[in-house]
């Protein structure tokens, strides 16, 4: 989840181009889906359990009776939600303290830096898990817990980005045409890490789906009736033999989110 | 000296954040937390309000959170972890129990991804830009992408429950490590194998490589007296890194195959709410990463001494 200050690369546009198409794939399947073909996610038919795939399931039943195709358009709609939230408040967060820290450094630079590091050294699953427990209601507490986790990743790329370009004759030089703090931010620091940014809140968004899958899968993520990605692999694992279209539509879903994730993020050593 | 100073700050940093988290935890739980220590030390049938009342004195639990929680502090500071609310054991104890198996499990993992995933970087370093270096990148992306805990179902479904190979769960044989293991391998020896390649392919196409060789020496020489020593700085950083990713593989792959280690004992502290052995085990965790760290620190400084200037 996290890693050392690594200056990503720029990736090759195809590549780029192709993350793109597969996540925009699965959250057009997310969002248009269930309005091509209506349905409840949530909605038992004992008779139907592990059924094949039919005109209002396009994807088949699930132990229960209920339409994967729409449990997992829910699912593919909850855990990007989510995990969006989170990656815009720790890069919101990370933006600011980093430019902070790096513009003014001194004491504020040194305990922001104490603190990152900190948190660099704990697992990021189980502060999502400790934060789980205090917080009240499932979803809100994954928002809180990824955002404590993906924060530092920001802070530590604007924070070094942000230095090296305050050092610059560039800046130098427009600070000695009188301009402000905003327009340096604007014109000289924001262009330099915009790219960066957009990488980091990839990896961002793939590590917070992961971590919701993975917790969910061990049941101490989302729970019961909520359709989420985890989830249903695991209440699905044990109906692998007598339906394994059902437990292969939620992981061949999450692994093209993931990979897409992972390829417009473009490459970077993690 | 300097890195190790760095690292004793991170430690305490990590040891005041744990315990500020779990005080939040232990201040967020529905009840009253005197009656629940109170249980946890003298066990249940002894609790009375007698008891719950001394405890809240002792430990400032009915006053204002500051001095409480300086006094949670203090304990912390005196390695006084308390004891399980849900077996009445000490922490101490339990992690200890608890903490071989896991152990055993990372580094049975982290010797297989480093017998898979350095090799074939090295070789695809050597060649940037051949078949096996693309073949490489194409393996890694995929296998990047997938959550340990889908690579633990991936490995069950085929080799245990489709051919029928390997146990699925269980502990104590030597058969029982691979599927576990494998699962957490994978993903790591997907990042080494792009570290080395990188590492290499940057050695590679160093003046003095090029040198090496002109002078005679023959690939494997090269490679062996100037090309591995200057590869392995990156990885065992990165390794030291990758601690955190091992860690977190370990929670949930543990939890996938029933193993009884510290990432199973801390998934079910969470579920039961048992916060001392939260405590205990997340600062068990966070303050290996910073020692394991610092190890790797010394380690890279003594193979290549320009960094410790």
């Amino acid at each position: 989840m996290t890693d050392a200050v690594a200056i990503p690369r720029p990736a090759g546009q195809a590549v780029r181009l192709a993350g793109a198409t597969l996540v925009a794939t699965v959250l057009a399947f997310a969002l248009i889906g269930p309005m091509i073909v209506p349905g409840d996610p949530y909605a038992q038919s004992l008779m139907q359990a592990l059924g094949a795939p039919d005109a209002t399931a396009p994807l088949g039943h699930d132990h229960l009776g209920r339409s994967i195709f729409h449990r997992l358009a829910h699912a593919l709609r909850l855990s990007p939600v989510i995990a969006i939230a989170a990656v815009l408040t720790a890069g919101g967060a990370g933006l600011v303290l980093g430019t902070l820290a790096a513009a003014r450094g001194g004491w504020i630079d040194r305990i922001l830096t104490i603190l990152a590091d900190a948190l660099l050294a704990l697992p990021g699953l189980l502060l999502v898990l400790i934060v789980l427990a205090i917080v009240p209601g499932t979803a809100l507490g994954f928002w809180a817990g990824l955002s404590l986790v993906l924060w530092v990743e920001f802070f530590r790329l604007t924070r070094a980005a942000t230095r090296d370009t305050l050092a610059s004759p560039a800046v130098e030089a427009s600070r000695l045409l009188g301009f402000g703090p905003v327009y340096v931010f604007r014109t000289h620091i924001w262009p330099e890490i915009a790219p960066m940014m957009l990488t980091a809140a990839a990896f961002g968004t793939a590590t917070a789906i992961m971590a919701i899958a993975a917790l969910g899968f061990v049941h101490v993520g989302m729970r019961a009736p909520t359709p989420e990605l985890g989830l249903m692999m695991v209440e699905l694992l044990p109906y692998w033999r007598e339906a394994p279209l059902a437990l292969l539509s939620p992981v061949v879903a999450t692994f093209v989110l993931l990979l897409g994730l992972t390829l417009l993020a473009g490459s970077r050593e993690t | 000296m300097k890195t190790l100073i760095t690292r004793g700050i991170q430690a305490v940093m990590v040891a005041v954040l744990i315990g500020a988290a779990t005080f939040a935890m232990m201040r967020s739980l529905p009840g009253d937390a005197a009656y629940r220590i109170a249980a946890g030390r003298y066990g249940y049938d002894n609790v009375n309000t007698a008891a719950a009342d001394a405890v809240r004195e002792e430990l400032g639990l009915g006053g204002p959170a500051l001095p409480a929680f300086l006094n949670w502090l203090g304990d912390l500071a005196r390695l006084d972890f308390g004891t399980s609310l849900v077996t009445g054991n000490p922490v101490i104890a339990e992690i200890g129990h608890q903490l071989g198996a896991s152990l055993a499990l990372a580094a049975v993992a982290v010797l297989l991804s480093l017998l898979i995933g350095p090799p074939l970087g090295i070789l695809a370093g050597l060649r940037p830009g051949g078949v096996l270096d693309r073949a490489l990148l194409i393996v890694s992306t995929g296998l990047k992408a997938v959550p340990q805990f889908l690579m633990a179902l991936i490995l069950i479904l085929v080799l245990s429950v489709q051919l029928k190979l390997l146990p699925a769960a269980g502990h104590g044989e030597a058969r029982h490590f691979i599927l576990p293991a494998l699962a957490l391998a994978l993903g790591l020896a997907a990042v080494n194998a792009r570290i080395a390649r990188d590492a290499m392919a940057r050695v590679g196409a160093m003046p003095y490589y090029a040198f090496a060789q002109w002078k005679g020496l023959s690939r494997r020489q090269t490679l062996m007296r100037h090309g591995l020593r200057n590869v392995s700085v990156p990885l065992l950083t990165y390794l030291g890194l990758q601690f955190v990713t091992l860690v977190e593989g370990v929670v949930v792959v543990e939890a996938v195959f029933g193993w009884p280690g510290i990432g199973h004992a801390l998934v079910h502290a969470i579920f039961s709410r048992d916060v001392p052995m939260v405590q205990g085990t997340a600062l068990v965790l966070g303050l290996s990463f910073v020692v394991i760290n610092a190890v790797i620190d010394l380690v890279t400084q003594r193979i290549d001494p320009r960094r410790a200037a």
